[in-house]
């Protein structure tokens, strides 16, 4: 499957992907509206991790082997056989944050605002690229084909 | 603190309707020009600290900042200029030389702008290059005073075989060179960006004094190593890895004027790749101070040529003085291959303002005076013209070959391919687009991938317009244009000026 692959030696701690990720997730889609009027409801699903200059774009690696899948107490979690993406169902989660005490990256994080349920990277299933990846100013992220071998060795 | 007497040059403008407060622009800045109050969610800018690199602007993914220049709000005097005023307040602040960089930014007459080509009509037929061969290959080097043959007619067919020895030559795909750019004054992704960009398209990138690093000496075989004052980063091993070897005395933007890269730059990359202790300043002297004269310089282009076994091309890099032209003359009677001019508009990484804005003339006419002297003595042949010094397009290639360049080196268009905004603030090292500087956070900022496809791009783009331009001309190769100044035509220029160039006015006709 086609993952996202990190260039931390790339990475300049923008955090446009950031920013294009909360407007994807956004009920309009829009970024002047999405910020000024529906911020609380979105938080980013790729996070910039940054020590001193080194500074890396991360967000669900969608595990071959997803932890977070096994963990789910309510079946929300799944990975889809077809793609390999693995999504939250956010009306079958019911907040319990199993998946968050599993995930070896941290990628997952809590969305309060509303009901409590999980936010994670879901890949932008309907766009070619996903967002983080096409507004990257430094090409720091790469969507193309990993092996999957290199997952399931973790 | 006593006042400071200066005025913001810009005006940062940041529309609130637009502003989404992401702080991309505060993360971006080098010069903190930013700051994020996180109390009322706003960002506010200081204008005083920007130097008008439009990183922010163009990072912005609303488009809700405007980098303007400032109005000056000094009383309107024609002799008493703005740009003088700031220059006192500064100096009369600090006491120091005023430092810039880049090129001269000063409205002295650009010849290129009023230089006319020309086109066939009716009398020749034009070329179309997208169907036709456009031969735009050119070879660097000293040629033969003449050529021997070696006949033999043994099997009853006559075959020829050359017998004279050729000199050494750069083969270029394009006649385009990365002008010298060191590894120092430029960061190592940007050095990178050009020595790969060179390997694929088929031409050459050079050094400066910068030493070569020991991760760039894959491309070495489209690599000029340079060979300056402070001689850093020199050694058989440098020499040897170089396509060619250039000699540099000095540089458009500072004739007479050495260099120094003051140690805070000096990392332990750079302190290896230089050869000099980590933290102290290199400094290149004025003058080589073993030549001071032509038969000096000559005796290091042959000691060159023999540390090299006679493998490569010696060249000599001048900037464009008064007397260019017998200067010239004498490199290339002192056994240089090619010789490189730079001129007035030349850039830098660091220079004195009233060195870079004073010195030199502009290389239009370096070119066509050198050309012209070095035809009257009749060794034009012995040696390559480069010709540096704000080469902007295509058409200033055009031109520039055409008044009697062989090829020509591009600094500052390369870097504005890689992202600069010419700010001019090179010598503060905090360039914000990750070129000219060495601090970790900000060199990570040019992917070295990017660098090397823009650069590329725009060989690609320029040498298709050459090839456009030449086809348009009816000629269907670059040798047959080089000092061919019959095809330009001078517009809005002097007697004096028509006469130096070597080309009539427009509406001229044979």
């Amino acid at each position: 499957m086609k993952k996202i692959y990190i260039r931390e030696e790339y990475c300049i701690g923008c955090r446009l992907c950031e920013i294009y990720c909360q407007v994807k997730h956004s009920k309009s889609k829009k970024i002047i509206k999405a910020f000024k009027e529906e911020l609380v409801d979105i938080i980013p699903r790729v996070l910039v991790e940054e020590i001193g200059y080194n500074s890396f774009a991360i967000q669900c690696r969608h595990c071959a082997d997803a932890p977070c899948v096994d963990a789910c107490i309510s079946g929300a979690m799944k990975k889809n056989k077809n793609t390999g993406v693995v999504t939250c169902d956010e009306d079958k989660c019911i907040g319990c944050w199993s998946c968050i005490m599993v995930c070896p990256y941290g990628v997952i994080r809590r969305n309060v605002s509303d009901k409590k349920i999980v936010s994670k990277c879901d890949l932008c299933e309907d766009e070619d690229i996903p967002v983080c990846v096409k507004n990257c100013p430094n090409e720091a992220l790469i969507f193309k084909e990993i092996d999957e071998k290199i997952q399931v060795t973790r | 603190m006593a006042l400071k007497l200066n005025q913001s040059e810009f005006e940062i403008e940041r529309d609130p309707e637009k502003c989404i407060s992401c702080q991309v622009c505060v993360r971006q800045c080098s010069n903190d020009v930013h700051d994020f109050d996180s109390d009322n969610d706003t960002i506010f800018s200081d204008d005083s600290s920007c130097v008008g690199c439009h990183r922010c602007e163009s990072l912005c993914p609303t488009g809700a900042l405007r980098i303007k220049e400032r109005e000056t709000q000094f009383k309107t005097n024609y002799n008493w200029s703005a740009g003088h005023l700031q220059n006192i307040y500064r100096q009369a602040d600090a006491g120091g030389v005023m430092l810039t960089a880049m090129g001269s930014d000063k409205p002295y007459p650009i010849y290129w702008d009023h230089i006319l080509f020309n086109a066939s009509q009716v009398t020749n037929p034009s070329i179309d290059p997208l169907r036709e061969p456009m031969e735009i290959k050119t070879f660097i080097g000293k040629k033969s005073d003449r050529l021997e043959f070696e006949t033999n007619n043994a099997s009853g067919k006559n075959s020829f075989k050359l017998k004279s020895k050729l000199s050494p030559q750069l083969e270029l795909s394009t006649p385009i060179i990365f002008s010298a750019m060191s590894y120092g004054s430029i960061s190592f992704n940007a050095c990178k960006s050009l020595a790969r960009a060179s390997q694929e398209f088929g031409t050459y990138y050079n050094t400066g004094e910068g030493g070569l690093h020991k991760d760039l000496y894959k491309y070495a075989g489209n690599t000029i190593v340079q060979v300056a004052s402070g001689r850093f980063g020199v050694d058989i091993d440098y020499l040897k890895k170089g396509a060619a070897i250039e000699i540099k005395i000095g540089q458009g933007a500072k004739p007479g004027i050495g260099g120094h890269l003051p140690g805070e730059k000096v990392t332990k990359d750079i302190s290896n790749t230089r050869m000099i202790p980590e933290g102290t300043d290199a400094i290149s002297p004025a003058p080589h101070h073993d030549i001071y004269s032509i038969e000096d310089l000559s005796q290091l282009i042959y000691a060159l040529k023999e540390a090299t076994e006679w493998t490569k091309p010696v060249g000599v890099k001048v900037s464009a003085v008064h007397n260019i032209a017998p200067i010239a003359s004498g490199i290339v009677r002192a056994g240089a291959d090619f010789v490189s001019i730079d001129g007035l508009r030349g850039g830098t990484g660091a220079a004195p303002q009233v060195i870079r804005d004073n010195i030199g003339i502009p290389i239009e006419l370096a070119i066509a005076s050198v050309d012209e002297r070095l035809r009257e003595e009749g060794i034009r042949h012995r040696a390559s013209i480069l010709a540096a010094g704000s080469i902007r397009s295509s058409s200033d290639i055009i031109k520039a070959i055409a008044l009697g360049a062989d090829a020509v080196y591009i600094g500052t268009a390369a870097l504005i391919a890689m992202g600069c905004h010419l700010c001019q603030k090179c010598y503060t090292g905090k360039c914000n687009w990750g070129i000219a500087t060495q601090d970790p956070y900000l060199t990570k900022r040019l992917n070295p991938d990017i660098g090397t496809r823009r650069l590329l791009n725009l060989l690609r783009a320029w040498s298709l317009e050459v090839k456009e331009i030449l086809g348009g001309t009816g000629i269907n190769a670059i040798e047959s244009l080089r000092g061919n100044r019959e095809h330009l035509r001078g517009i809005d220029l002097s007697d004096r000026e028509l006469s130096i160039l070597g080309i009539k006015h427009a509406g001229e006709a044979w």
